[in-house]
C-alpha cells in the first residue's frame, strides 16, 4: 500500500499533546513526542522501555486520548490508546492530564494492577524508586476494594545473585526483552497464563549469563531485586554516585549507591525517565561482575554525585555542599577541640568491624551476632591492658 | 507635667507620713496576713519523683519499639521514621530472617540495630506518625537525665517493650498505672 502511494512525508509531524505542539521524526510515538514535552504531559510508561524492541503495549498505565487523528483525518480515535505504541501523525491532537477519561483510565489500570500486588513496600528492596509506587501515588486510591485472597507463587530460586519475589510481579515482560535482546541465550520467560503467569527459568535453571543482572534495573516494581543489596539499606539512605571502571565486557559506566565509602549496590546510570542512559549510540547495560563482584570504591573512578529530581526520596538528607565553618579552637586555644562523645563509640550501627558491603546477600542474625562477640572481645581486652 | 500615654496612672501621695504611720504597724500586719493566707491555700509545687504530674494526653515522652500479641518485634526496618525525622536522630540496619525466628520478627525482614540519639530528637512524633506497622510510639514518661552524653544513645533493647509472651509479668507493670478513660470528644 505504502510502496503505491509512494507520498514523501514531511520532514517533521506536528503533534500537540495537552495544547503543546512538538516537532517530531516521522515515527514517532505519541509516548516519545509527550517525553520531549516533559513534566507532566508525559504519561506514566511501566512496561514501555526505550532501548527494549518490542516492549510496551501491555500495561496500559500509558492511555491517552486522541481528539483529532490527523490533519487529513480529523475523526478522533473512538477508544484510549496505549501511547507507547501508537505512532504521531501530522496534526494529531492529544489529550493526556487534560483528559478526564484518561485520568478515570489511569486510575482504574492502577486498581488493577494493585489487585495482586502484596503492598509489602516496607519490606521491599525496591521502595523508593518503585515506578508502582509512584503510580499509585499519583493516580491511586487510599484503600483496596479488593476483598478476595491475592495469588501466591512456589518460591522459584534464580540463582545467587537475582532474587524473585513473584507476588510483586505485575507482567510488564521488559525483563523478558531484556534476557532476550541483551544476553546471549535466554534462560527466562514468563511461564502459563492468565492469573497464573509468571516469571521463572525453565526447569528451575539458574540464571549465569554475562548481562542478566541488567533485568534487575528494568524491573518496575520490586519484582527482580539484587541479591548483593538485599535488605542492607533502604534505596534513599544510600548516596548515588556517578562512577566507570575499564571493563572488557561492558561500557564500565554505573551509579554506585554508597554509604560512606561502602559501595552497598552498583546500578546502570538512568535517565530521568527510569531508563538505562546511552553512552556514544549504545545502550549503557553492564556486566554482573561490574554489578555484583565489584563492591570496592578502589575498583572505581568517582565522577562525582548523580543528579537526583527535587521531589525523589532519595535525594533526602543528602547535602551536595558541605558548608562546614571554620574551626577556630585551634588558633585561639592552641589545641585541639575537646570531643565530648565519638558517636561511633557508642553506637552499634555502621560498625567497623562488619562491612555490610562484603557480605554476599542479606545479612542474618549470625552476621551481626559475630560481630557483636568481636566487640565485645575487644572492650574485654581494652579493659585487661 | 509629663507625657500621659495611659489613664491607668494613679496620682501618689507624696506627703510626709505621720507618726502613726511612721510605725509600720498597720503595714506589716498586712504583709503578715498575706503569708498567713497562703500557708492555708493550695500549693502549686509537687513533690518529684514521689508525685507526678498528669502528663495531657497527646504527651510525646520517650519512644517505645512495640511487639505484636506474640511477642513479635513489629518494626521490619523500612527506614520510614529515620527518613520523617527532621533531627535526623534515629538510624537503623537491618537483616533477614532466618527459618527458625518466626516466632522473634513478624516479617521477612527486621531491624537488627535500631538506635535513636535523644540527644538529637526533638520528640516532634514524626516517626510514629509514619510508621506502617504500628512498630514505634511515643510514651508517657521522659527521657531520663544522664551525667554522660552516651547514656543519651537509645539501643533496640532499651526500647522494645517486654514480650507479652514469655515475660507477662513486666509487660503488665509495663503498661502503667494510667487507666485507659472512654473516650469522649
Amino acid at each position: 500500500m505504502a510502496d503505491e502511494i509512494k507520498q514523501e512525508p514531511p520532514a517533521k509531524l506536528k503533534v500537540t499533546i495537552d495544547n503543546v505542539t512538538v516537532e517530531v521524526e516521522p515515527g514517532t510515538t505519541i509516548l516519545q513526542a509527550a517525553r520531549m514535552v516533559g513534566g507532566d504531559v508525559a504519561p506514566p510508561a511501566m512496561c514501555f522501555y526505550t532501548p527494549l524492541k518490542g516492549s510496551g503495549g501491555k500495561c496500559r498505565t500509558c492511555l491517552v486520548e486522541v481528539s483529532k487523528g490527523s490533519e487529513k483525518d480529523p475523526r478522533p480515535m473512538p477508544k484510549l490508546v496505549a501511547s507507547c505504541r501508537t505512532g504521531g501523525m501530522d496534526g494529531m491532537e492529544v489529550k493526556n492530564i487534560t483528559s478526564d477519561r484518561v485520568i478515570g483510565a489511569r486510575n482504574g489500570v492502577g486498581e488493577f494492577l494493585l489487585i495482586n500486588h502484596p503492598l509489602d513496600c516496607p519490606v521491599c528492596d525496591q521502595a523508593g524508586e518503585c515506578d508502582l509506587q509512584d503510580l499509585s501515588y499519583n493516580n491511586g486510591t487510599s484503600a483496596s476494594r479488593y476483598e478476595f485472597k491475592k495469588r501466591i507463587f512456589k518460591k522459584h530460586d534464580l540463582g545467587e545473585y537475582i532474587q524473585l519475589h513473584m507476588t510483586r510481579c505485575i507482567l510488564c515482560y521488559r525483563c523478558v526483552f531484556t534476557a532476550d535482546q541483551v544476553t546471549g541465550k535466554r534462560q527466562h520467560g514468563v511461564l502459563d497464563r492468565g492469573d497464573h503467569s509468571e516469571i521463572a527459568t525453565y526447569i528451575e535453571k539458574s540464571l549465569n549469563n554475562d548481562f542478566i543482572g541488567n533485568v534487575i534495573d528494568v524491573c518496575p516494581v520490586g519484582a527482580l531485586t539484587d541479591k548483593t543489596f538485599r535488605f542492607k539499606s533502604r534505596v534513599w539512605f544510600t548516596k548515588p554516585v556517578d562512577a566507570h571502571r575499564h571493563c572488557d565486557k561492558c561500557c564500565g559506566k554505573v551509579t554506585l549507591w554508597n554509604r560512606g565509602n561502602e559501595v552497598f549496590r552498583v546500578t546502570t546510570r538512568k535517565d530521568q525517565w527510569g531508563e538505562v542512559q546511552s553512552f556514544d549510540g549504545k545502550t549503557g547495560w553492564i556486566c554482573n561482575e561490574c554489578r555484583f563482584d565489584k563492591k570496592d570504591v578502589n575498583d572505581w573512578v568517582i565522577e562525582g554525585l548523580t543528579t537526583i529530581p527535587r521531589h525523589s526520596v532519595k535525594g533526602a538528607n543528602k547535602y551536595k555542599v558541605l558548608d562546614v565553618p571554620k574551626e577556630t579552637i585551634g588558633e585561639v586555644m592552641q589545641r585541639k577541640p575537646k570531643l565530648l562523645m565519638d558517636i561511633h563509640s557508642v553506637s552499634d550501627v555502621n560498625s567497623p568491624l562488619i562491612d555490610l558491603s562484603k557480605i554476599e546477600g542479606p545479612a542474618t542474625s549470625d552476621v551481626f551476632n559475630k560481630a557483636k562477640a568481636l566487640e565485645d572481645k575487644l572492650v574485654e581486652e581494652k579493659k585487661e591492658t | 507635667m509629663s507625657l500621659q500615654l495611659t489613664n491607668r496612672a494613679k496620682p501618689i501621695d507624696r506627703r510626709p507620713m505621720s507618726a502613726f504611720e511612721r510605725l509600720y504597724f498597720w503595714n506589716i500586719f498586712k504583709g503578715m496576713a498575706i503569708t498567713l493566707k497562703h500557708f492555708f491555700s493550695k500549693k502549686v509545687t509537687v513533690s518529684y519523683p514521689e508525685e507526678t504530674r498528669p502528663f495531657s494526653k497527646v504527651f510525646r515522652g520517650l519512644h517505645i519499639l512495640n511487639r505484636d500479641e506474640e511477642g513479635r518485634e513489629r518494626c521490619t526496618a523500612c527506614g520510614l521514621c529515620a527518613v520523617a525525622c527532621p533531627a535526623e536522630a534515629i538510624t537503623m540496619e537491618a537483616a533477614e530472617r532466618k527459618e527458625g525466628e518466626e516466632h522473634l520478627y513478624r516479617e521477612e525482614k527486621y531491624a537488627a540495630r535500631y538506635e535513636i540519639n535523644m540527644l538529637r530528637c526533638i520528640f516532634c512524633g514524626y516517626c510514629e506518625e509514619a510508621c506502617p506497622k504500628d512498630a514505634i510510639y511515643l510514651s508517657q514518661t521522659f527521657t531520663p537525665a544522664n551525667y554522660q552524653r552516651k547514656g543519651f544513645i537509645y539501643k533496640k533493647e532499651d526500647m522494645l517493650i517486654p514480650n507479652p509472651v514469655t515475660d507477662k509479668e513486666a509487660y503488665e507493670k509495663a503498661l502503667g498505672t494510667i487507666k485507659p478513660k472512654s473516650e469522649k470528644i
